[in-house]
């Protein structure tokens, strides 16, 4: 592309003052984006560095093996915060996976039908809405009736998180896949719906797999579902009836207490959480490149 | 198995996500009413929150919502511009972009817990020595802490919607533009900005769909106070953060049931700029795109 106006020999010199004035307009609008681009890069790199420099002294083996101790005593560890976590994430996926699944496969079956544009729109309506009303919304559906907050509460929240997230990125992966395959596979008498399983969901299982981590990455920083459904719990436990507690509502409480430890521990919390969302987000976005 | 039966399955999931969704409306509306019933227009107009005395009105956090996500707009928006702008129409080197790109989505990926406990460590003592120096009350947290922290957090996303619509520009739009010797900045005033314009008011629209919900962040720097706020520096609430911090504290039953109203009054809000955006989004790619 054209980067610099070249004066061309023989320009009229009327020519030649209007082009001055037009490659200084230029140079000044460069100016009027690299500076704001700049300070927005060198806040991001900030953050960055702050999250990595006060989180990583906070880190030892105690973190990671621990469970809380008793308020104001010194020591102890996240691993309550870390186990209860890879509970609800790993409770919320099974809920996710198959009702995305479903949803993107008809969404893709029955494309550009009166249906599947209510379907679509309550989808992108369902990721728009705040996260807080998730919560209080799943409240009153299973906390209420349950009796007491619960790691299952907490993982139906995180999957309207998910499910939005996951069944967007499958249908556009459902649709990438040819059309020739599925008319291959129905031309040689398949029924439709082996078709679907043996041929068109094998095809897209990258995209499939992708959209499983990001869903998962987008639940995991999640902490306003949990106020009202996981609760938070000082303990280290497997129970999914039960209150659990998770990375970020452990950061959100342990920066309110009044303890220096625990502000520690909030951002050693912080820095494990934001580094497994971006593994998370970077090794399913690497995959996308490489095939 | 068959087909039909397949099919129908199809047909359940796609009905349950459905029913989920307009479960949240009718869950929502039902256990509000009894606040409404109680306190009819008083809770959109009411200035007075005291769950003590049972008034509940939901003016001051409107009035906190709409200044905190206004004022994360105003700044958001000349920083998303550039930066988008950058991306989209300067930076040539592919893999120079490639590396920026991740970066603005690392940022965007980023928990709004860990933004907030990033601002109360970076922003809160800056807006506190800032406001000890011209003389306004020091609390540190706040309506500006919020907003900045807010703005901080909706730049990647605005960034990247503006850097998308400027890419979607049909490249033979740009390239003739050239050809008739336009400089760079006559081709994007004139012609990348006036194609993705739609697209890229409608990512503002989005951005600001996203500020109006936020939660966490803004909990743990707007201050919680449920009074009306006067000025950047006073302590404020929204209706996400009022949510956030009375729930669980909520004894009477009108106190839940406002509770409920106020998560209703912010999903109708948030849906609405949210539709409102989507639809300019459609146009936009329809009359530009690619």
């Amino acid at each position: 592309m054209a980067d610099k106006q070249c004066s061309v020999a023989g320009t009229p010199a009327l020519y030649e003052g209007r082009h001055a004035v037009r490659t200084r307009a230029d140079r000044i609008f460069r100016i009027a984006v690299a500076v704001p681009a700049s300070i927005v890069f060198l806040m991001l790199i900030l953050i960055v560095g702050r999250i990595i420099i006060k989180g990583i002294p906070a880190l030892n083996l105690d973190f990671f093996i621990r469970a809380q101790k008793p308020f104001g005593e010194a020591g102890g560890g996240v691993a309550h915060a870390i186990i209860g976590t890879i509970l609800l994430l790993v409770l919320a996926a099974a809920i996710s996976i198959p009702l995305s699944l479903l949803a993107s496969l008809y969404l893709h079956e029955h494309r550009d039908s009166q249906k599947a544009r209510i379907l679509s729109s309550a989808i992108s309506t369902l990721q728009g809405i705040p996260s807080i009303v998730i919560g209080v919304v799943i409240y009153s559906w299973v906390v209420v009736p349950l009796r007491g907050f619960s790691a299952i509460a907490g993982s139906v929240s995180l999957s309207i998180v998910m499910i939005p997230v996951m069944t967007t990125i499958m249908k556009e992966s459902l649709d990438m896949v040819p059309p020739s395959y599925m008319e291959g596979a129905l031309a040689l008498g398949v029924p439709r719906w082996r078709a679907l399983t043996g041929v068109l969901i094998p095809a897209a299982r990258s995209g499939l797999k992708e959209s499983i981590g990001l869903g998962v990455a987008r639940a995991a920083g999640e902490t306003a579902p949990l106020l009202f459904t996981a609760f938070g719990s000082p303990y280290l436990t497997f129970s999914v009836t039960g209150p659990v507690s998770s990375l970020p509502l452990l950061i959100y409480e342990y920066i309110k207490s009044p303890y220096e430890d625990w502000h520690q521990k909030a951002w050693g919390a912080a820095f494990l959480l934001v580094l497994f969302i971006f593994s998370l987000n970077i090794l399913t976005g690497m995959k996308r490149n490489n095939e | 198995m068959n087909d039909r039966i397949f099919r129908g399955m199809l047909a359940a999931g796609a009905v349950i996500i459905v029913a989920v969704f307009a479960g949240f409306i009718i869950t929502l509306t039902q256990q509000a009413w009894p606040l409404f019933k109680a306190e009819g227009a008083q809770f959109l107009t009411g200035m007075e929150w005291n769950p003590v005395t049972s008034r509940f009105g939901a003016m001051p956090f409107m009035i906190g919502t709409i200044m905190t996500s206004l004022l994360a707009l105003a700044i958001a928006i000349p920083f998303s511009l550039g930066t988008g702008i950058m991306l989209g129409e300067y930076v040539a080197h592919p893999g120079l972009r490639a590396f920026l790109n991740t970066m603005v989505n690392i940022i965007a990926s980023i928990p709004s817990v860990v933004f907030g406990l990033w601002g109360i460590d970076v922003i809160v003592p800056a807006v506190r020595t800032l406001a000890l120096r011209i003389g306004a009350p020091p609390y540190g947290s706040g309506i500006l802490s919020a907003s900045l922290v807010l703005a901080i957090m909706i730049i990647p996303y605005m960034t990247s919607m503006t850097r998308e619509a400027l890419r979607n520009i049909q490249p033979g739009q740009r390239e003739g533009a050239y050809a008739l010797g336009l400089t760079k900045y006559e081709v994007i005033t004139g012609v990348s900005i006036p194609g993705a314009w739609q697209s890229i008011s409608a990512g503002i629209l989005l951005s600001l769909g996203r500020a109006l919900g936020e939660t966490m962040a803004i909990t743990m720097l707007i201050g919680n106070a449920t009074r009306i706020p006067t000025s950047l520096f006073s302590l404020g609430n929204t209706i996400a953060s009022v949510i956030a911090s009375q729930f669980n504290e909520a004894a009477s039953d009108l106190h839940r049931s406002a509770m409920m109203a106020l998560a209703l009054l912010l999903l109708v809000i948030t849906m609405s700029a949210g539709w409102i955006g989507r639809t300019l989004m459609r146009k936009g790619v329809g009359a530009y795109g690619r």
